[in-house]
């Protein structure tokens, strides 16, 4: 529960308004484990304190990256902090992306916006071994190519012939001649076997509900969709109850849960 | 050699037809292949045919002054495109043009209309599967005016 003390080692700008930070830890040991969807809490000192997805690579464990969308004031000061600024953190926290499951079989990564942060480490476990794995594809939808989150990466993967990489816009900007239109619609021109498939979605709700009703459309079973869920996390630990959701903590059940197990909650709109 | 009404048969608009629906059908296709930046139809114009994209990506497109034209959706392989060709007065409402090369099967509308007001099951069909398309884009359309990306603070 205590925040240990870790410094920024470098920090990098991926759009007009999100960024990602390597961190260093100060008193630890070298290494971080963590498992792809997991999360830490961030601290800036004399600020407050966030709950923020790991999005780098689960296998090389002596680096921990973050990516933030800075939106508000705590956010806003992490996007502040400079090279050996030091910040609290704690985790790893939650439960994560179920990879190995979607082992032999096909994996629909879908990603909405800044929910392409705690789903990239899925993209790096996958492909680091991805014999182990039916066809994969990666479908992702933010506002503008702008907004891109890993760009350069998206194309390097893109290239890729073991991994479908289908990237869409909901408003093109000139030169753009991507896709354009809700992430929803690269469903129908992914190629997997909604029979013997994983989906793994991460984006605003809205997104993650009209995604999972195209997943069924598709003939996909909700025991095979995971999704995750965001509330307003404090403790992390499920102590504190702000961020229950019916009989669940997102915190600490989730925040990545199988959607026959969280779906009716969603639509009770009291909770 | 691959027929033009196996070629029909194959795309996702046609799943489900019976034989003498796909014969209809692919008697008003034709092959067609657009170059990048080719037109395909322009805002105004009649809507007399419509296309079953089989491989590459048209933008739907509608040209503002000053700004030129606006992306507002891609259609890609396995996809419909236009719908204005069913409906009267059956005027494109925008533009479509090629952003990578792409081959699609053209389907006569005016023909289809013709062989639908004597075969209303074939109509039907065709509106069912058009309705299908217009009910989906409808729903995109709403998602992506919802600016879904948008941090709420």
């Amino acid at each position: 529960m205590v925040p240990q003390p870790w410094c920024v080692r470098r920090s990098w700008w991926e759009t007009d308004d999100s960024f990602s930070f390597e961190l260093q830890a100060q008193n630890e040991g070298p290494t971080f484990q963590f498992s792809p969807g997991q999360f830490n809490m961030l601290y800036v000192f004399g600020i407050g304190e966030v709950p923020i997805s790991i999005s780098g690579n689960s296998a090389k464990a002596e680096t921990l990256i973050h990516t933030v969308r800075a939106v508000g004031p705590t956010t806003r000061a992490l996007g502040d902090l400079k090279r050996g600024a030091p910040l609290g953190v704690r985790g790893p926290f939650g439960s994560g992306w179920p990879v190995d499951e979607a082992m032999g079989k096909d994996l629909l990564i879908v990603a909405g916006g800044i929910g392409m942060a705690p789903l990239r480490p899925v993209v790096y476990a996958v492909l680091a071994r991805r014999q182990q794995f039916g066809r994969v594809c990666l479908l992702y939808g933010t506002r503008t190519p702008d907004d891109i989150l890993y760009a350069k990466e998206l194309q390097k993967w893109g290239k890729r012939t073991d991994l479908e990489t289908l990237v869409t816009v909901d408003r093109a900007s000139p030169g753009w001649t991507g896709n354009v239109g809700v992430v929803t619609t690269l469903i129908a021109r992914a190629q997997f076997d909604p029979q013997h498939a994983i989906a793994m979605v991460c984006g605003p709700e809205i997104m993650m509900r009209f995604t999972v009703r195209e997943l069924q459309t598709r003939g996909m079973r909700s025991d095979g969709i995971h999704i995750s869920m965001e509330r307003n996390m404090k403790c992390a630990v499920g102590f504190c109850g702000h961020c229950q959701f019916g009989p669940t903590f997102i915190c600490k059940d989730g925040p990545i849960f199988r959607y026959d197990k969280i779906g009716h909650l969603l639509a009770i709109r009291e909770i | 050699m691959e027929t033009l009404e196996r070629i029909v048969a194959d795309h996702p608009f046609a799943r489900g037809l019976d034989r003498r629906h796909l014969e209809l059908l692919a008697g008003c296709a034709s092959n067609v292949r657009f170059e990048t930046n080719q037109v395909a139809f322009h805002e105004g114009e009649e809507a007399n045919e419509f296309y079953l994209i089989r491989e590459g990506k048209m933008a739907v497109e509608l040209h503002a002054p000053e700004r030129g034209p606006i992306n507002i959706l891609t259609v890609g392989g396995g996809e419909v495109l236009g719908w204005s060709w069913l409906v009267p007065p059956y005027r494109w409402s925008f533009d479509a043009r090629a952003i990578e090369p792409t081959r699609a099967i053209a389907l006569d509308g005016k023909c289809l209309r013709e062989k639908s007001e004597r075969d209303n099951e074939l109509g039907y069909q065709l509106h069912k599967r058009i309705a299908q398309i217009m009910e989906e884009r409808l729903q995109a359309t709403r998602l992506q005016l919802l600016n879904l990306y948008e941090v709420h603070t």
